[in-house]
């Protein structure tokens, strides 16, 4: 349901999985034969679905599912409690996203199959933080005693509190928040760090910070988190990452994204070594596959 | 002066805010049981002018009462035994409570879904912070 559902211990553990999934994929490839993962999207996110169909698809197993609410009982009224315990008759594990705080928690509570949560409103994204983390594992080598920009939309997301929430358990991680006044990280989490005595800074732009970041996390000013138009239109393009400031970066620096991308990032970025956003993408699948296999107890 | 007899054995509340009883009745789910309660309305108070008392003669390990915590920090609950007030209970913030308050984020489950019990998780006692359990939206008593 939260990233924070596994120790570090666990997590490094999946990650071990994720990276030898990574370097033998044909060792996996029919693990999960005659398994069903359904995908309960109640709204649309192409991007996670198929990354998870990908990944079942890669265990030798099969894809059930719908991909917004209006082809599911939803539209006529079914609740979440009842849809899940239909499903849990069709299916060996389950990947549910819902535009509803919570509603996968409560999926998991009457479900007789493993749940995943794929997201749920702005509130948590755990196998993007799992993808985010498996990444800069990956890259790095380790997790911990580096210093992490996010810039951006601090205020509504998602992914960058969850990946937050993720970071403070690693040793010596130093952030670093770049955002317009109005998209700030969020109280309760300022107050989190202050409270474990984790180092942060805040700052307006971003150019001044570049020679210092390890990882440049950029994420989307996003549309629908907003309730008027004007605002969006007037911070969106805020903080764009092109070639001039790239320039300005550590030789080994790498840009992450959770992606999609609408302009944050110029294009020109996307061959520069230094763009890890679509291996991102790759990590994801990995780490999705290395999550099914644990819940399914293949691991 | 309204007279209501002593008590055997239960517990006396005492000190709730004026015209909270009945909602402590109900949050106390004394209506789920069959033993005397005594609901007593604007009693006078030598601190507030007046306040309400709930008796109720039960086993003393029949009920849960850290939910008065999270209500009202002033309740005095007196414990009885053979008539006479043998204890007087510690109150601690209950860590999970049920249906008490509603979630008030439009944005989570417990707003569309049908009969989903309302819970709050207690994330910081220090602060007396409470989450839902669902979206994690916060309540905070002493906001």
């Amino acid at each position: 349901m939260s990233p924070l559902d596994f120790t570090v211990e666990e997590l490094d553990k999946l990650f071990d999985l994720a990276n030898d999934i990574e370097n033998n994929m044909q060792k996996y490839a029919k693990m999960c034969e005659g398994k069903k993962l359904a995908t309960c999207f109640y709204e649309p996110s192409t991007r996670t679905r198929l990354s998870f169909e990908s990944a079942m698809l890669n265990l030798g197993g099969s894809v059930i599912g719908f991909s917004d609410a209006g082809s599911s009982s939803a539209s006529k009224g079914e609740s979440v409690s009842d849809t899940i315990r239909v499903i849990s008759c069709f299916a060996d594990i389950c990947a549910m996203r819902h535009h509803k705080e919570g509603a996968p928690m409560v999926a998991a509570e009457k479900s007789t199959i493993p749940v995943i949560n794929a997201g749920d409103g702005g509130h948590q994204h755990p196998t993007q933080t799992l993808t985010d983390l498996l990444t800069i594992r990956s890259l790095k080598g380790s997790l911990g005693h580096f210093t992490i920009g996010l810039c951006g939309d601090l205020k509504f997301g998602r992914t960058v509190h969850s990946l937050i929430n993720a970071l403070v358990r690693y040793p010596d991680v130093h952030f670093i928040f770049i955002s317009p006044q109005e998209l700030r990280v969020p109280d309760y989490i300022i107050e989190m760090l202050k409270e474990k005595g984790i180092p942060y800074e805040e700052v307006i732009r971003l150019e001044e910070i570049m020679p210092r970041l390890d990882f440049l996390y950029m994420t989307r000013v996003q549309k629908e988190r907003f309730f008027n138009e004007e605002d969006y239109v007037r911070l969106k393009d805020f903080y764009i990452l092109n070639k001039d400031k790239m320039d300005l970066a550590k030789k080994d620096m790498l840009v992450l994204h959770p992606l999609p991308r609408v302009n944050e990032i110029s294009v020109e970025v996307d061959n520069d070594p230094r763009a890890a956003y679509f291996k991102q993408v790759q990590y994801g699948v990995y780490v999705r596959m290395a999550l099914i296999l644990t819940l399914l107890e293949y691991a | 002066m309204l007279n209501v007899g002593k008590i055997e054995e239960g517990f006396v509340l005492d000190h709730i805010e004026a015209g909270k009883s009945l909602s402590l009745y109900h949050h106390l789910q004394l209506d789920k049981l069959d033993c005397p309660v005594a609901i007593i309305k604007n009693a006078r108070s030598n601190k507030k002018g007046k306040k309400d008392i709930l008796k109720v003669e039960c086993d003393i390990n029949t009920l849960d009462l850290d939910v008065l915590a999270f209500i009202d920090h002033n309740i005095t609950v007196n414990v009885i035994k053979d008539g006479e007030i043998v204890d007087k209970k510690e109150l601690t913030l209950p860590k999970e409570i049920r249906n008490i308050i509603k979630c008030k984020n439009p944005r989570c489950i417990t707003s569309i879904e049908q009969e989903l019990p309302h819970i709050f998780v207690l994330s910081d006692e220090k602060k007396e912070i409470y989450r839902c359990k669902y979206c994690e939206e916060k309540y905070g008593k002493r906001l």
